[in-house]
Order: structure tokens, then sequence, then C-alpha cells
């Protein structure tokens, strides 16, 4: 079978159509009752009151859990808002739960609730927290990383730039908000939540609540959209837990859209200021890229801008430096291509300044300054194609009719601008574990705790597991989204398939191998007596290879042997050694074209072209969806997103969808992507290096460069809105 | 939301004696901007009054040549009829530039005039100041977030924009706003439904309480297709204006007979500019002319600390707006 | 017709051509009436304040958003949500084009992008990609990049056209390198 790298439809794909795939908050179950979160609305202070009494007597009412009632858990934490204590972090932290019989009366009896606050001064001025702000490190990789002199090199450059960007908050919105749906069975947990990492959150109730890990399970089949904010455990899954025990009954909680907007992340505010030295032949000499992001009171988190400049380019000389700055807002979190996303804007435009300043094509800078091995630790990479994707979208794309000077590019009276950046994400795998299961009914289950979150997983397990089993698609099931099957990392950062496939692959290796032996020992079988090397397994038929009509069909062999099913369990690895060897990254490069009305402002990207160096593509129908959908978010982050906070009371003031801008049809023109499609086998067996962010990284820089060139201004704040094109 | 009283009614009497009955109680017909407000706990009318069954959905031409709009139009209907794509293609840009179709299937034309501002201190009662919302209160807007805030016609009291487009192209084609009371039917001319803030901001219209929108009188136009509706927004389309202007010129063979001129997102209501229109009647079409009126149309702008830019990108808007309108693109 | 209702009462609604007497509170909308008490979770819950289109289903064949309408005026009229959109003979050609396409990602935004498309399907069986854009322009979708819905919707239409269509290649593979 070779059914990977052919464009397989989704085998979800009915399901989604027809509102039949159930995503958390749809699960029935009886007596399931309804909690809705009662946010602060203050940024810091205390609790001095809260009257509840008109609540309670609401009708369907059935439990107000505040931080004078509600359960303490043994292993509560700060960074979840648990009502443990009276304290208020952020604004809109939850601060009490009301628990009614129907979802409006929750809601209703939700609004009764009064409290009085005693208002302590917040941190919110994210610059004046620069003095005050400390290092921290992102999954274990320290902040702060210097090579060579940079001081040194900078004061000996030719050429220099000094330019500091900003990104603002953002905030995630999958189309699907954050739910769950909590039921206690005695001291057994089961949860249904939408969540990009349920093994993950597993261990976090378990250890909340005090109870086995054993005893919990979570249960997520679909999830909708999640982009990052539904890696952590938020508040409202314990909370829902806590109320569901109160009331011993199963409760739901799904978060109306203006609580997306605090208590469950976000992608912080960045302050990065770019050094860049080069020679006058356009020779990078020294970088230096210093970010300051924001975090909440209540957890580090770190948004590693300087990252992708570790590895970008060869440059001797690199000083990369993170420092946080601690504000009263809800805690920041991973989102789509965390750092990457933000850090590339940053690099990418300072090199396009670079370029112009050197009288030099932005492509061919890039290509002078290209590197063969990681420029950190001289490293070779798993696999680097940059330069083929260069090429090759430049030519689709048609850069070399561009003209080099900012407003010399027009159509009718709109100005036309080219832009160009280098895409990065890193490669990344963790252990994963899978079951492989031939089924008495001669189909095949094949099954992981991972997520299928858009990314076309389900599609993917069964593939894989088709290859390395020989059997047809349409004879294979999968399951995922279960702490009861065989735990997987948490779906983000791109890993998702790299982590999963091989587990997938050797469980299928396995079973395959039992099988035949069992069928070799079996003196019923067509088989019998051969050597488990002269038999094979292919379609639901085991056969000698020899005589192949000596075959029997799977089913009648597993009905003649107990009819129980075989099975295959793998938990694989990654290599660590790898790491001491090779460097591992994917790479793109991608090109934008926008048109700006000059006299009104407004932008829009006409068209996009990206060619990427993932690895091999292992569907080409879902990853073209993962790209373009990166793309748009990459457009979102150039020309639309921004959280505005209320400076007195960092409360989110655009917290919906009216006004938190995530593009919209009408802003999206042609985008055209591929991909080079070579495996990169030092990673994994399939060659796969992970799509899902690639595409947001560099795409605001190409088209913040374009609308450069086609207006000769440079913004170096994002979003670039009309208001700052016509400032 | 708060539990209410429902109740159906099916002719304009029942409707306003309804409404006398019963403090507090609101009219419901699209809902698009009464049931999200009632989700935020803005408004908590303790009965409603579903109104969707009163006979008020035809368009009609008038005996004078104009157009009577019920006030139970959808506004998608309106904006697609032949007659108003024929004689007002000025008011159906300006419905189809705003909100989305699903909301304009649902959004009715006498909803569209009382449609509240988009001030965030206004929609999330989490802030505790909004003189709109709680009079007394004050304005958190004056220092807080104002980017999209007013630049004419504001006080101190609040800066909050109008958020239709509709009726910026109402303004600029003198719509009279037909309304039934418990005393009969009066008629409100346009330019005096929507009030300016003062100081009492928490009063959006001159409409009473208990007075039900009948219909939306058109008077002929004679701007036909010299006219233009211009919105500049954060995306391309499913957001509120920053700016936008409605301009229509009555040309004669290059020459102004008369012209109308109303912006949107720049006051608490559309705002008419007639001392602009003043300047461009009786002038040959130009260019430079049309920067005149836009200087003129902005020249009492009173912009605050993060709206500055409304100024220019009014002006600007202006001029876009004239040029397409008079035929100069 | 002045019918008065104030605590919870029986209601008669027609939906997906059946009639359901189902028991609600005047201040439920007509999306929670359908997930929380008809269990058609079809309808997505996406904003609950009509800005992201999610929960768009027709009402008297128009779409319309089900978070903004309250239960009780769904009363008398005909609603159809997407567990009423493929028939006894099998799924409609959009469902079947989006299915194939890639269209549906995460798939959460889905339904209501089907529903809005076969309301336009209906009243325009020949749209050009303006017009697909223009009547699913109320519909956000945070994964596919809205590229690959339009493309659906184009097949859809050209197969309910009658025209022998296949997908274009670019739709499938992207382009060709």
């Amino acid at each position: 079978m070779n059914t990977i790298g052919k464009p397989i439809s989704r085998v979800d794909g009915k399901l989604k159509v027809t509102g039949s795939a159930r995503y958390s908050a749809e699960f029935d179950m009886p007596g399931l009752c309804y909690a809705v979160l009662v946010q602060s609305t203050i940024p810091a202070g205390r609790i001095a009151g809260m009257d509840d009494s008109l609540a309670r007597k609401a009708a369907g009412v059935l439990a107000v859990l505040t931080p004078e009632n509600a359960q303490r858990l043994p292993g509560a934490e700060k960074r979840l808002s648990l009502l443990q204590d009276n304290q208020v972090y952020y604004n809109g932290q939850p601060v009490a739960v009301v628990v009614a019989e129907k979802l409006e009366e929750a809601h209703h009896a939700a609004s009764l609730i009064k409290i009085r606050y005693s208002v302590s001064a917040p941190k919110l001025d994210f610059v004046a927290g620069f003095p005050s702000s400390h290092p921290g490190n992102h999954n274990g990789e320290p902040g702060d990383m210097s090579w060579g002199d940079v001081d040194g090199a900078l004061k000996d450059s030719d050429i220099k730039i000094d330019q500091v960007y900003t990104t603002p908050i953002h905030h995630h919105n999958p189309m699907e908000p954050h739910a769950a749906i909590a039921q206690w069975n005695g001291d057994e947990l089961t949860v249904h939540e939408s969540a990009q990492d349920i093994s993950g959150h597993r261990a976090k109730l378990a250890k909340l609540f005090g109870v086995q890990e054993s005893n919990v399970r979570l249960i997520c089949l679909f999830v909708g959209g999640g982009f990052g904010c539904k890696g952590p455990l938020w508040s409202h899954v314990p909370l829902a837990a806590m109320a569901a025990r109160q009331v011993n009954r199963p409760v739901k909680i799904v978060l109306e859209r203006p609580q997306m907007f605090g208590p469950v992340g976000a992608r912080p505010r960045t302050h990065q200021r770019l050094t860049v030295g080069a020679t006058r032949e356009g020779k990078l000499t020294a970088i230096r890229h210093e970010v300051h992001a924001h975090t909440s009171v209540i957890e580090d988190y770190l948004e590693s801008s300087a990252f992708p400049t570790r590895v970008m380019y060869g440059c001797p000389n690199v000083s990369t430096i993170h420092r946080i700055v601690d504000l009263n807002l809800g805690t920041p979190t991973y989102t789509r291509a965390p750092g990457v996303a933000t850090g590339t804007y940053a690099l990418e435009v300072a090199m396009d300044e670079l370029a112009y300043k050197l009288n030099m094509d932005p492509l061919q800078l890039r290509l002078l300054n290209y590197t063969e091995n990681d420029p950190q630790t001289k490293l070779p990479f798993t696999g680097k194609h940059l330069r083929d994707c260069y090429t090759r979208a430049a030519e689709r794309f048609g850069w070399s009719n561009r003209t080099r000077e900012p407003r010399s590019m027009r159509d009718g009276s709109q100005l036309i601008g080219w832009g160009v950046a280098t895409e990065t994400y890193p490669a990344n795998r963790r252990p994963a574990s899978a079951l492989v299961r031939f089924k008495p009914d001669g189909r095949v289950l094949v099954a992981t705790g991972t997520h299928e979150i858009g990314n076309g997983i389900y599609t993917i397990m069964i593939q894989t597991a088709a290859d390395a089993l020989n059997v047809s698609p349409d004879l294979i099931d999968a399951q995922l989204g279960d702490t009861a099957l065989p735990p997987a990392p948490i779906t983000a950062g791109s890993m998702t398939v790299a982590s999963v496939t091989p587990a997938i692959q050797t469980a299928a290796e396995r079973v395959r191998t039992r099988l035949l032996q069992m069928a070799v020992a079996d003196s019923g079988s067509p088989v019998h007596d051969a050597s488990v090397d002269e038999v094979d397994f292919k379609d639901g038929l085991i056969f000698r290879k020899l005589s192949p009509n000596r075959s029997e069909k799977l089913g009648d062999f597993i009905a003649r042997n107990g009819g129980q099913p075989i099975e295959g369990i793998a938990h694989v690895e990654p290599d660590e050694t790898l790491k001491q060897k090779f460097a591992s990254h994917s790479f793109g490069a991608v090109f934008a074209e926008v048109s700006v009305d000059p006299d009104l402002g407004p932008t829009r990207v006409r068209r996009v072209t990206a060619v990427y160096d993932v690895g091999k593509v292992l569907n080409e129908k879902t990853a073209r969806s993962q790209f373009i959908g990166g793309i748009v978010w990459g457009i979102g982050l150039a020309l639309h997103e921004d959280s505005h906070m209320d400076a007195r009371t960092g409360r989110i003031v655009n917290e919906n969808l009216a006004d938190y801008h995530v593009p919209v049809n009408a802003d999206i023109g042609e985008i055209d992507v591929s991909a080079i499609d070579i495996a990169d086998t030092h990673l994994n067996p399939l060659g796969a290096r992970g799509i899902g962010e690639i595409g947001i990284t560099g795409t605001a820089a190409a088209v913040a460069n374009a609308i450069y060139h086609a207006t000769g201004k440079r913004i170096r704040d994002l979003p670039i809105t009309p208001q700052k094109l016509i400032a | 939301m708060n539990p209410f009283e429902y109740q159906q009614v099916d002719e304009p009497a029942t409707a306003v004696d309804a409404i006398s009955r019963w403090r507090g109680s609101k009219f419901l017909a699209g809902g698009t901007n009464l049931i999200d407000l009632m989700k935020n706990t803005v408004e908590q009318p303790p009965k409603l009054i579903d109104i969707n069954h009163i006979p008020l959905r035809g368009i009609e031409q008038t005996p004078d040549g104009g157009v009577k709009l019920g006030a139970l139009a959808r506004n998608s209907d309106t904006a697609n009829h032949p007659l108003i794509r024929k004689n007002y293609p000025l008011l159906s840009q300006a419905i189809l530039s705003g909100a989305s179709p699903q909301l304009r299937n649902m959004a009715t034309n006498g909803g569209n005039l009382l449609q509240r501002t988009r001030c965030p201190y206004f929609m999330d009662p989490a802030f505790s100041r909004c003189n709109k919302r709680t009079p007394g209160s004050g304005c958190s807007a004056l220092e807080g977030f104002h980017e999209n805030h007013a630049i004419l016609g504001a006080s101190d009291q609040c800066i909050a924009t109008h958020p239709s487009d509709m009726c910026v192209a109402l303004a600029a084609l003198e719509a009279k706003v037909r309304v039934r009371g418990p005393k009969g039917e009066r008629i409100i001319a346009i330019g005096d439904f929507h009030r300016l803030p003062g100081t009492t901001p928490q009063i959006d219209t001159t409409l009473m309480p208990d007075e039900l929108i009948v219909s939306i009188d058109l008077p002929p136009s004679p701007y036909g297709s010299h006219s233009h509706y211009l919105k500049i927004r954060e995306r391309t389309s499913y957001a509120f204006a920053l700016v936008s202007v409605a301009a229509a010129i009555d040309v004669d063979s290059g020459w102004i007979r008369g012209a109308r001129l109303a912006l949107g997102g720049v006051a608490h209501k559309p705002w008419r500019v007639e001392a602009a229109e003043a300047a461009l009647a009786g002038q040959k079409l130009s260019i430079s002319l049309f920067e005149q009126a836009a200087s003129r149309a902005l020249s009492g702008a009173r912009p605050r600390r993060d709206n500055t830019y409304k100024v220019e990108m009014a002006k600007r808007a202006i001029i876009r707006a004239l040029t397409i309108a008079g035929g100069l693109a | 017709m002045t019918s008065k209702k104030s605590q919870k009462s029986l209601v008669e609604l027609r939906i997906n051509g059946e009639t359901i007497e189902v028991a609600f509170a005047p201040h439920k909308t007509l999306l929670e009436v359908l997930r929380e008490d008809l269990a058609l979770t079809g309808t997505k819950h996406g904003c609950e304040l009509g800005e992201c289109g999610t929960c768009a289903v027709l009402v008297d064949g128009l779409p319309v958003l089900s978070c903004l309408v309250l239960g009780l005026e769904a009363e008398g009229r005909e609603v159809t949500t997407i567990e009423g959109m493929a028939t006894a003979a099998g799924l409609h050609p959009l469902q079947d084009a989006f299915a194939d396409l890639g269209a549906a990602q995460c798939g959460y935004c889905s339904p209501a992008f089907l529903l809005v498309a076969k309301e336009l399907l209906e009243v325009n069986p020949s749209p050009n990609r303006d017009e697909i854009r223009e009547a699913l322009s109320g519909n956000l979708c945070r994964c596919t990049g809205y590229i690959k819905i339009y493309e659906a919707v184009e097949l859809a239409a050209a197969r309910m056209r009658g025209e022998a269509v296949e997908p274009a290649t670019e739709s499938i593979y992207g382009f060709e390198v």
C-alpha cells in the first residue's frame, strides 16, 4: 500500500459536513447542568465582599461557587483561578461559578452577583516595566544565547540597522470556544474537554484534586480549532469539576466569546529591538535581537521571538536576549508559531531595511547570507532545501519583474508593492504511543491519544497504518482523543505527525509480526508450518509469499483462534542523540503582493506565493490546508489582529469578534503554496517535519515589506492599519 | 439575558398600546442589536413586544416620486429592491457595506435607525463609568481607548459614535421618519432623529419610548447614480467604519446644482455637513473644489489623543467620495 | 394574534421538516434551544453576539444567526439546520464537495458555511467567485483561509448544474512545483 503523500480526503470529512462530528460541549448525559463563569472587573486587588443572595434565589440555580465556599483543592496552584482565595491578579479572572439547570438560567443568575473589591495599583504599563523585567526560558531553552563578539562587530560594521519592532496582544479565537463537561463517579472524574493536550490535562487535574491519574479520563474527539490556547489547562476545567462535585451531577461549561479574551491565554505583546551590522557587500557581521514580552503576575511565559534569529542566517556574532515584563493581565501562552511568528516579523523586516540601505535586492541579501549549517552550533541540518524554496517561489511569483524603488509600481491609482521574507519553524518530536488492533470483523483499528484539531490526523493515522500493514485505508478505523488510549504528546509545535506516526509504524509492525507468528503456529491455517519470513499479510489476507492462493482472511483467522482481537502496542522515543548531531528546522520562502490606496490607507494582500521545505508531505490535501491557513494568520498578524487594552483597568476593550478583527474572506487574495517534498528521515522514518505553524512565520514580514515597497512607509508597529498608513 | 415577558402583536396600535403600558419594555424586530445587548446585560427590558408580525414590510413608490420604506422591511430586501437600486443607489451601497448578509436578512430598517454605539465602555458593563449606560457615572472613553470615537459634535459627557452605515445615506437623502405614538403619527426629519450627546448621552434619538417607527420616507432624489458611499475600515468586510462618507451630487454638464454630504463614524449621529454642501452648490466640478468642501466639513473637528487620524482620513474620504460621485474618478 | 408568554411554555417548532414540541423560557435563543434542548448540535455556538456566522441556520429559507433569534420567534417558521441538509438520496453536493476538498478543516464553522452556500446556490446556481465571497462574507473561518471553501462551492455548483467536472488539480495538490 502506498497512501503516504497521496491527497486522500479527510476520513472525518463526512462527519464534519453533516454536523455529526461531536465537539466537546456536544455530549448529553442524564442530569447534565450548566455552569457560567463570573469574572473580575478589576486588574489587581482582592475581593472585599460578594453578594450572591439574588443569584442563589434565581430560578434553576443549583449552586454558586465563590472563594468563600469553594472546595479547597490539595494541589491548587497560583496560575489557575480556582476560588481558593480572594486575590485578583487580572481583569477577567474567574471569581465565581454559577450552576443551574438550564444555560439561560445560569447566565442570568451570574449577572445578579454583586462584588465589592479592594483595588491595588495594577502593573499595566508594558514599557515602564522594562527596568524590572527578568530573564526566562521557553520550553527549557534559555532565553539568552550569544556567540561571537556582537558589540565589537557592530562597531566595525560598514552598514547598521537599529530599529524597534512591536507586535500587539493577540487572542487565538478558534471558532469553537473552550468547553468542558465534567462528571464524577465516586473518585473517578471524566472530562470532555476541547483540548490540545488530554494527557497533560489529565495529569494536572489528578494533581489538583489529589486523585490517581488513572482515576481521571479526558475525552476530546474533535477540537474546533485551538492554535495554542487549548494546550495548557485553564481554570474553567477544574472549576467545572469542582461544580460537578458540589452538585453531584455532570456539569457543562462553555466559555462565552468575551471570556476568550483573558483567562485562556494570548500571544503576548512584544517589543523587539534589532541591531544588525553588515559589510558593504551585504555580509552579515552581527545581529542583536533584544526582546521584551509580557507575562502575567501569576505565571511566566516567554514569547521566544529571538529564537529564529539563532538559525536563520550565517552570522559570526549573534546575541539573542529576552526579558519578561510582569503585568496584571491573563497569562499569555503558545499561539500559532509562538515566538517565531513575531520574531520572524521583526528579523525579516530588519533584513529588508538592510537590503534597502545596501541598495541590494532583498532576496539577493538573503541568498548571500545563506547558511548550510546551524550558525550557532555549526551542526548540519537534518535537511535544508531553502535555496530551492527561494528559487522556486521567486520564479512562481515573478520576482524578477520587481522594480526596486518604493512607490515604483502601480495599478491605476493603487500603489503596488512586492515583499519577500524567509520562513522557519523548528522540527520537534516527542515520545508517543499507539496501538494497532486486528479486529474479529476483519477491520483494523489504529489508536493513539492525540488530537484532531483540523490537522487531519485521523486521516494521517490511517494512511500510516495502511502503508505499514499493506491494508487498504478503507479497512482501517482511527480512534484518538481519549486518555484511555496509549498516550500521545500535546498537539502543538507542529510535532504531532513526527511524534505519532513512528509509534503507529512500530505498533503496526508488532501486530503484523504477532499475527504471522500466530498464523504459522496454527495447524488450521493455510500458512501453517511456514516460517514467518515465508508468509505475508496484505489487504486483509494472510498468505504464503510463494503460493499466494494459500491464503486466509484475517477475520476467519481470528474467528478460528478464539475470536479475540490481536493487538500491537508501541511506545517510541525520539533519538535524543540526534540533537548532538544535527539541527532540525523547516524553512520556506514567502512572497507577497499588496495594493495600498495611497490616500485612504487600506491595504489588500492580492497574492501570496510560498514554497516550503518541510520534509515529506504526507497528505497533499491536508497539507495545503495547513499552509494556506497559516498564511492567512500571517495576514491577520500583519494587518488586522490587535487586542486593545484599557490602560487603566487592563480589560480588553474589543473582546468580541466584531471588533477583534480576524481576517474575513474579502481580505484574502490568491494564495499559491507548494512544498519541496524531500523526506527528512533523520527525524523520523516517514521524513515529515510538521507543517502547522510555518505558514504564519515570515508572512507578516513579507506583507510589511511589500507595504514599504508600495508606499515608502516603514510601519514598525503591527498591525498596519489604514490609520497608521495615512498618519 | 434577563427573563422577560414576551408578547407578539400584529398591528401598530396594539404595539403602541402595549409599550405604553409596560415601563421599560422594548420592541423586538430583527433583534440584531437588542438581543446582543441583552446578553451583555446592557439592556434588561422586563418585556419584549415582538412586532415582526405587524405588516410594515412594504417598499413602495409614493405619489411624489419618493419611496416609502416599511419600518420592518429587512435591510437585505431594502438594499436589493429594484426601486432602491435604481433611484437610491447610495442607500443600497450603504446598507450592503454594513454588517453581513445574515445580519441584513434579520435587521429591519426601523431597527437600523436605533442601533446603539459600539463604544466598548458602553457595551461592557464591567466598565462602571458610562454616561450613556448609567447617567452621571462619567465617561471612560475620554481618557481611555478612543481610537474609534467622535471628532465632531461630542461633549465632555460622551464621545461615542453612531455605528450605522444606512443612516449616513439616509441623512444625505433627507429621509423622514414616520412614527406612531399614543396620540397618532408624526414625522421626524432624519437630521432631527438622532441626537448629539450634550449632557444627556443616554438618549440616542428623539423617538419617544412609547413611539413605534412605521416607515422611513425617502423624498424623490435628483442624484441617481451621481452618488457614492465610501467606507474605510480595518478589514475588507464585516467591520464598522473608521470613517464613512455618503456623497451625492446633482450634476448638470459639469456644474453642481446641489450636493449632499454626510459622514459616518465621526459623531454621535450621522453627520450631515450643510456648510460643505453650500460650498459645492453652483460650482463647477473639480478636485480643488472638493478639497475646499472637505476642509470646510471638518473645520469644527475636535479630535482627542488617539483619534486625530480621523480628521485627515475624513477629508480624504470626502474628496474621494465626491470624485467618484461626480464622475471625475 | 396577541399571544403572551412569560414562563416556560410549550412551543411547536418546524425543524428540518418535522414538527417538534418543546418547552423553553422566553429568554432562550433558537441556538440554545437547538443545541441544548433538541440535541441538534450541528448548529455551532461561536460568539453568541452575531459576529462570527457560526450559528447560521435557514429560517424560511433565509440564512439568519440563531444566536440572535429567540426560540419563540421561530414558532410557525421553517427552520433548516445542517442535520436537515442531506436527503434520503445522500449528501447534498455541497457537503460532498466540502468533504472532498478539505473545505471542512477543524469543521466547526462548516455547518454554517454549508447552509449559507446552499441558499446561495438556490438563488444563483452559477455564482462567480465574487458572488460566493459576498454571500459567505458573514462567516468567519480560522483554519482554511477560505480558499478551499470557494473551491468547494464552485465544484458543487458545477455538479448541481449537471456539468461533468473534476476538482481542479490545485484544489487538491496545491500548485505543481
